[in-house]
């Protein structure tokens, strides 16, 4: 028997487990199925754009830090890349590889917590993600040592990292380095042929490679649906160019592709410390840059290859001590879009299923 | 979807569950048990210098909260001034570090307490008699290697836990 349904409204959030911050879905539903959804945001909106109109160049970096507050070291590097390029700052040679040491680790640290939030979405209630915290601690406790903030690192300068890295931090990277690997693979075995976690992930919300390349998404999101664009190897900033490092691609576009590309990359990163940590060169850490730095009229853009895709902050310069206009690129906010063409006509808990798997941060989507 | 080996996936996952129990344990019990924290700690309770500081104000221009207030008038001493008013509204700041790093004669330091709640909004403003250093009130080494060197070694879980028990 056909039993006839009239469409429903459900709000899912501000304010819900699932939603990853302060975020609204507004879903129509046809019975348990998915027909339409509405995603609201606004409600951790603090105005950072505007607020870097009235501060000074450095003033916002600690600003930075409060966007995708998961990974703040790729933000303020984000920011500081694109000051540079405005005001032509050349940065030393061993600031370089001490930012790309900090960034890849804050992506193995968020990539863990993505990760870990994913699978607790899946129904795994906090065991994998406590195993990934317990991870996590440690690079935090690496990037505590080096900037004394454990969230808001506020490390990265313009023109160079603010100090140099003590004398520890080396020999304790060093065994870090070499314990991840392990970790890495316990938890391949702890989840990765789960059956229950297969048949709630595999081939649910896929997204196609044009579909995934209209909607703009990037990250781990695109990579998933099998198109091989990262920015680190596409366009290289920093000194990405001198370091070997493979960029892992899913097939489908599914939830279990983006688990997996995730889980790979961590991999890479760890590869990529490797080889930075040995070519580390001695020297000075910071440019000559002024206190208060005025950079020519002009304007610049500047990207990065964030753990959850392209961050690029845009930058207006009117040679006053703060810039005219600061925009950012968030990857979350242009990720999300594609979450309407994922999840129309599954069900609501693949709903939760698939809205884990872009993993963003609503922090940086309403900035 | 249908498996033809449906759950030794899950066997394997719950191996690695049970081989937890074999390891040492991670979580610290905080109030009894307390980990050192970084050397560099952006702690809240700031650290100023009466004789190293000269009222310049370049912390006041570096902090971007606005949360440092400094009043000077001139003085007889050289290259100085008498500073009659230095407060910091800690209800504003963010722990940036900015000011510190900013401070041209190294007369301000960040603090290197974090158990700093307070009942009241007043008591979150720290004048200059409040910010002198004293064995209560240690300094920390966050752009002073000199005073890093001091303090304890910071406690890392990746030395704190081995492998098997």
């Amino acid at each position: 028997m056909a039993l006839k349904t009239e469409p429903f409204v459900l709000n899912m959030g501000p304010v819900h487990p699932s939603t990853h911050g302060v975020f609204r879905m507004r879903t129509t539903l046809d019975g348990e199925v998915v027909v339409d959804i509405e995603p609201i945001f606004g409600y951790l909106h603090r105005g950072v754009e505007k607020l870097a109109e009235q501060r000074t160049y450095t003033g916002i970096i600690p600003l930075t830090d409060r966007l995708d507050y998961i990974s703040s070291m790729n933000n303020n590097l984000a920011y500081c890349l694109a000051v540079e390029k405005l005001a032509g700052i050349k940065v030393p040679e061993r600031a370089e590889y001490l930012r790309v040491i900090m960034a890849e680790l804050q992506r193995i640290a968020a990539f863990l917590i993505a990760v870990g939030a994913f699978l607790n979405d899946c129904g795994a209630f906090f065991t994998p993600f406590m195993y990934m915290f317990r991870e996590r601690e440690k690079i935090v406790d690496l990037l505590e040592m080096v900037s004394g903030q454990r969230l808001t690192y506020n490390y990265i300068r313009v023109g160079g990292v603010s100090q140099d890295i003590p004398e520890e931090f080396l020999p304790a990277l060093r065994t870090f380095v070499a314990q991840m690997p392990g970790f890495i693979d316990e938890y391949d075995r702890l989840l990765m042929q789960n059956e229950i976690l297969l048949a709630r992930a595999k081939g649910v919300g896929i997204l196609t490679r044009e579909q995934a390349i209209n909607c703009a998404a990037s990250g781990p999101v695109l990579r998933a649906s099998g198109v091989k664009w990262d920015i680190r190897q596409a366009d290289p900033y920093s000194i990405y160019d001198r370091f070997e490092f493979d960029i892992p691609t899913g097939t489908v576009g599914d939830c279990y592709d983006r688990y997996r590309v995730r889980v790979a990359e961590m991999r890479q990163s760890l590869r990529i410390i490797q080889q930075a940590m040995t070519q580390l060169p001695p020297g000075p850490v910071k440019a000559a840059v002024p206190h208060l730095i005025r950079p020519p009229v002009g304007e610049a853009y500047a990207h990065l290859e964030a753990p959850k895709g392209e961050l690029g902050f845009y930058l207006v310069s009117d040679n006053s001590i703060a810039p005219y206009r600061c925009h950012i690129r968030p990857p979350s906010l242009i990720n999300l879009t594609a979450l309407r063409d994922m999840v129309r006509g599954w069900k609501v808990a693949d709903l939760i299923v698939i809205f884990g798997s872009i993993d963003i941060t609503v922090g940086e989507i309403d900035r | 979807m249908k498996f033809e080996r449906y759950g030794i996936g899950i066997v394997k996952g719950l191996m690695v569950t049970i081989m937890h129990l074999l390891r040492h344990p991670t979580v610290s019990q905080y109030p009894e048990q307390r980990l050192n924290t970084s050397r560099r700690i952006r702690g809240n309770e700031f650290i100023w210098d009466q004789v190293k500081c000269t009222g310049c104000g370049t912390c006041t221009k570096a902090c971007p909260q606005g949360a440092i207030e400094i009043v000077t008038s001139t003085s007889q001493e050289e290259n100085k001034y008498t500073v009659d008013k230095y407060q910091i509204d800690t209800g504003y700041c963010i722990q940036c570090g900015l000011c510190v790093e900013a401070c041209p004669y190294e007369a301000l330091y960040l603090g290197y307490a974090y158990e700093c709640a307070k009942y009241q909004r007043g008591e979150l403003v720290q004048t200059k008699e409040m910010m002198l250093e004293s064995p209560l009130r240690k300094a920390s080494g966050y752009f002073s290697p000199k005073r890093a060197a001091k303090l304890p070694k910071q406690t890392l879980l990746l030395e704190r836990i081995t492998e098997k028990k």
